[in-house]
């Protein structure tokens, strides 16, 4: 850091306007690149990978994330369900569309499943949620270019 | 920010206090270094499956044979085999990528066989979800090293071994 004497004081002043500069820079990148969708994830959750899969364009208007663990745990809103007792919360968010005048079939259903849960869970859920009216489903991937499951070519 | 007039040489000089601002600026750095976490991308395979699952199209509009792929686990949720049809191509994703561009061909476009294609996927209820998904890569395209992603079977059904719901899968 450059130190500058001011006049014969004798005392050293800092050049501090770099380091401000380079801060507010940092600040400037972390407040950019700050993804606050995370709150849609869960840490319980490891997703399975696909070269294919692509980021939605935008946010569905109408979702409802579930989480299924590797255990078969359904999780809503940070809370865990076994999957045949998603009866209640269900329903309620179904009366929450309907309040909202839309309609459930339109709703998007977020799978989030472990890539380790049964897929015999994953029908079980997407079942359940069939019986509420429930008709869109997006069964969420993480990408990755891992060659054994990159179809890659060319 | 307070300013304080330095009285020391007499002249009117002003001296920015640059400490609290400082001590802010560093807060809010550590604030969002502590908090930055690197996420991988996420995506999603739209599916369309209403509960009463008819046929998705009467069999005089269906142009291309459904195909039928079944996913065997060992019992401990690991993939043993993949049967198209009744060709086995153990856990090779590719070589069932492979078969499934012989079937359809690359063509794309109204009135293609990429368009009319569909495929049933039924699997073992213990079997790992992550061989699903890997299966479903597999049979809705493929990515050239440009990046651009070449969609092959885009009708895809889930047959759970409980004789469940079709799914029209859509990356």
């Amino acid at each position: 850091m450059r130190l500058k004497r001011t006049g014969d004081s004798g005392i050293f002043e800092a050049d501090l306007t770099p380091m401000i500069d380079m801060t507010f820079q940092l600040i400037a990148f972390f407040m950019v690149i700050i993804n606050f969708a995370q709150t849609e994830q869960n840490a319980a959750v490891e997703l399975p990978v696909s070269s294919l899969v692509k980021a939605p364009d935008e946010p569905f208007e109408n979702q409802v994330i579930i989480h299924l663990t590797e255990k078969g745990r359904a999780i809503i809103s940070g809370q865990p369900y076994d999957i045949d007792q998603l009866d209640d919360v269900l329903s309620r968010r179904v009366q929450g569309l309907e309040i909202t005048q839309y309609r459930v079939s339109e709703a998007m259903v977020v799978v989030r499943a472990d890539k380790y849960a049964r897929a015999g869970d994953v029908q079980r859920l997407i079942k359940k949620c069939q019986q509420y009216g429930f008709e869109k489903f997006a069964l969420r991937s993480e990408g990755i270019s891992d060659p054994r499951w990159t179809n890659l070519r060319g | 920010m307070k300013i304080r007039h330095s009285t020391g040489s007499g002249q009117d000089k002003i001296e920015l206090q640059m400490t609290p601002m400082i001590d802010i600026v560093f807060q809010l750095l550590v604030f969002f270094v502590m908090t930055f976490k690197i996420v991988a991308q996420e995506g999603d395979f739209s599916i369309n499956m209403p509960q009463a699952s008819p046929q998705s199209a009467p069999p005089d509009q269906v142009e291309f044979p459904v195909l039928k792929l079944h996913l065997n686990s060992n019992g401990g949720g690991i993939l043993t085999s993949m049967k198209l049809q009744d060709e086995n191509f153990g856990t090779d994703y590719r070589a069932l990528n492979d078969r499934i561009i012989e079937h359809i061909g690359t063509d794309s476009g109204p009135g293609s066989n990429q368009e009319t294609a569909q495929i049933e996927i039924g699997f073992d209820a213990d079997l790992h979800y992550e061989y699903v998904i890997g299966a479903v890569t597999a049979v809705s395209g493929y990515k050239q090293r440009g990046g651009k992603i070449i969609k092959l079977i885009e009708k895809i059904q889930f047959v759970p071994s409980s004789g469940g719901a079709a799914a029209s899968v859509a990356p």
